[in-house]
């Protein structure tokens, strides 16, 4: 899903920093990360702290990486991967264990983050930074009480044509099941009716099925009720003060960014240092500070800029599940390219 | 072909005519035929999970456009394809009379001005090009929106009170088409318009046709080659198109385009993808093959 918006907003240059500092390890370190992803200020740390010479290379999507990985090129000794991805990757073999009980920093990851299912115990994975995906309402025109996905499903009839979602079969989808209930990637096709139904039924209220120019409908009020990330929603109330980020008792989406090394990575000693630096509570809120979404360190949100420290959006309560949505199956696939082709027939 | 009979030609005239052409058949070969080709090729294999294609060699993608396959493997017809397919030719084929609606009458003014006013005319229509379609498409967007400049300039004169909502509605999708095939209806009927003799019309002035007669017995099959250019311009792209159903018609309804895309990207069914290309490339060309023959009967006949 991200991809999109990198795709919109991202530049595609290729970032190369330079070296410095005095050289303690050495050496070298090659990381391939999503572009504008990777703040200068974590690298120039990294690299005074250690001596490692740092470059960095970017991809602007998931295919691209694991096109590139499959490819056989091995120049590279950390990448990130998004959740949803990771066992495509780790059953391809494209990337290795990360033997994290030799790694003492792995204790701050904060605790739902070391169960996930695409990595359970980050065997493969550490996360980079996460998301959630909910919806955000217009206080002024919705006053109905927003506790449920069930506003965005089965909006009142005073909403009509002011719904927004996203463009992404995936996302529509998932939200549509956490809603019904049911588990992601649904296969039965007598559960994939149900979600089916729930989008037909809400179809006549929807304005758009669109993923760019959220934050702009949000904040002119053409959308009154609005699938939304929460990095979005968060800039979007900068613009309109009556918006708010509902977190749904049904919980949220959930995506994670994952730092893992490919396999036959030339400089697995340096790799391992950069993990160990950035689970640091100071530098994983580096990360934040440049990408806006949250970091999953334990202490990281002391060192968060003030605008990130102040949204609410990122505020998630302690009673709010997060959902993190996995790779769905070929036939999971194929259920949801009917339903969505239907829908929109 | 149009060569001149072959037998006619000496050996050498031969090889520099087909010297000539060899660019033209390589461009043709390269860009057309290959990805055609792969194109027909993919729609007859397995979709792999992450993209790509797979053998075994199947028909799937074919039988899939027209039934839908229950769990129990028996085959219900069902007309999804074929009613999105049904809503592209329409669209299509309405931007298409538009086009001629409005190219017309332009064109006829633009040919019948004088040297330099013709010159500036078709650099007016020619700007467009100058800036991206997509760029194009979304402003669009900032016109039509509810609070889009349309929208704020009716209310300012006080025609409307409220906001009349224009965007992601086929009229907006019909809009963002019209706009963007006009200059390819333009250009050619302008092209075939410049050539004519205006003596003609003098002619038939003289010999007391009617405004309205002149107009269908006089201009409009002097025209004809150009609107037949300009159909073919305007029709095909337009038939495939997806940027105006997904940015003016908010994704709420698929066009050929758009369904084609989705398989290539979020499905991840490259068959279906290829196979829905070649369908579109079928219905085309038979299009074009009726068109001819019938034009040629008319010939005849006439």
């Amino acid at each position: 899903m991200k991809c999109v918006r990198r795709f919109l907003f991202g530049c595609l240059t290729t970032l190369a920093f330079g070296s410095g500092g005095p050289a303690f390890a050495g050496g070298e370190l090659f990381i391939y990360n999503w572009s504008d992803y990777t703040p200068t200020d974590l690298i120039q740390k990294f690299e005074k702290e250690t001596g490692v010479k740092v470059t960095v290379d970017t991809y602007d999507s998931m295919e691209t990486l694991l096109a590139k990985l499959k490819s056989g090129a091995k120049g590279y000794d950390i990448t990130i991967v998004t959740s949803d991805f990771v066992p495509i990757f780790r059953d391809q073999g494209l990337i290795q264990k990360l033997n994290i009980s030799q790694i003492p920093e792995a204790v701050n990851i904060e605790e739902r983050f070391t169960k996930l299912p695409f990595d359970p115990g980050n065997e493969y994975t550490i996360p980079y930074d996460w998301g959630s995906t909910a919806f955000m309402i217009n206080t002024k025109n919705v006053t109905e009480t927003a506790d449920s996905l069930k506003l965005l499903f089965d909006p009142p009839q005073s909403a009509k044509g002011k719904v927004g979602m996203f463009s992404s079969p995936g996302d529509v989808v998932a939200l549509a099941e956490l809603y019904l209930g049911l588990p992601f990637c649904q296969t039965d096709t007598a559960n994939m009716k149900r979600v089916s139904e729930l989008l037909e039924k809400q179809a006549p209220f929807v304005k758009t099925y669109a993923s760019d120019g959220i934050i702009d409908r949000l904040a002119s009020g053409e959308t009154w009720i609005q699938q939304v990330w929460d990095g979005d929603a968060a800039r979007a109330r900068l613009n309109n003060k009556d918006l708010k980020f509902i977190f749904p008792k049904e919980g949220a989406l959930g995506w994670t960014d994952n730092v893992a090394i490919p396999s036959g990575a030339a400089h697995l000693d340096n790799a391992r240092l950069f993990i160990a630096f950035l689970l640091r509570p100071e530098n994983s809120a580096l990360v934040s500070n440049f990408t806006h979404y949250k970091s999953a360190i334990k202490g990281a949100d002391k060192f968060y800029s003030d605008e990130l420290k102040n949204a609410p959006e990122l505020a998630l309560p302690e009673n709010t599940e997060i959902k993190f949505t996995p790779t769905c199956s070929g036939d999971a696939i194929k259920l949801t390219d009917r339903v969505w082709t239907r829908l929109r027939k | 072909m149009m060569l001149a009979p072959a037998q006619n030609l000496s050996q050498r005239q031969r090889r520099r005519a087909l010297a000539l052409v060899a660019p033209a058949l390589l461009m043709i070969g390269v860009f057309m035929l290959v990805p055609m080709g792969i194109a027909m090729v993919y729609s007859f294999l397995t979709p792999d999970s992450f993209g790509g294609v797979a053998p075994p060699v199947t028909v799937e993608s074919y039988i899939r456009f027209f039934f839908d396959r229950d769990l129990d493997d028996t085959l219900r017809f069902d007309p999804t394809y074929l009613q999105i397919f049904w809503r592209s030719i329409f669209q299509a084929v309405l931007t298409t009379l538009a086009c001629i609606v409005i190219a017309v009458p332009f064109a006829w003014y633009m040919a019948t001005r004088g040297e330099t006013t013709r010159k500036i005319l078709v650099l007016l229509v020619s700007i467009p090009f100058w800036t991206n379609m997509l760029v194009r498409t979304y402003c669009w967007v900032l016109l039509l929106r509810d609070e889009g400049l349309i929208n704020m300039g009716l209310q300012a004169v006080g025609i409307t009170q409220q906001p009349i909502t224009f965007l992601y509605s086929d009229a907006a999708i019909l809009i963002g088409l019209i706009y963007a095939s006009l200059p390819f209806m333009i250009l050619p009927v302008y092209g075939t318009l410049e050539k004519v003799d205006f003596r003609v019309v003098e002619a038939a002035f003289d010999l007391y046709a009617s405004r309205i007669s002149i107009l269908r017995k006089v201009i409009f099959p002097l025209a004809m080659p150009g609107i037949a250019a300009g159909t073919l311009l305007v029709f095909i792209p337009t038939l495939g198109a997806f940027l105006q159903p997904d940015i003016l018609g908010g994704g709420k309804k698929l066009m050929i385009g758009s369904l084609i895309q989705q398989q290539f990207t979020s499905s991840r069914d490259w068959a279906f993808g290829s196979a829905l290309a070649v369908i579109l490339m079928a219905a085309v060309l038979a299009s074009l093959i009726w068109a001819a023959l019938k034009r040629e009967r008319m010939e005849q006949l006439g």
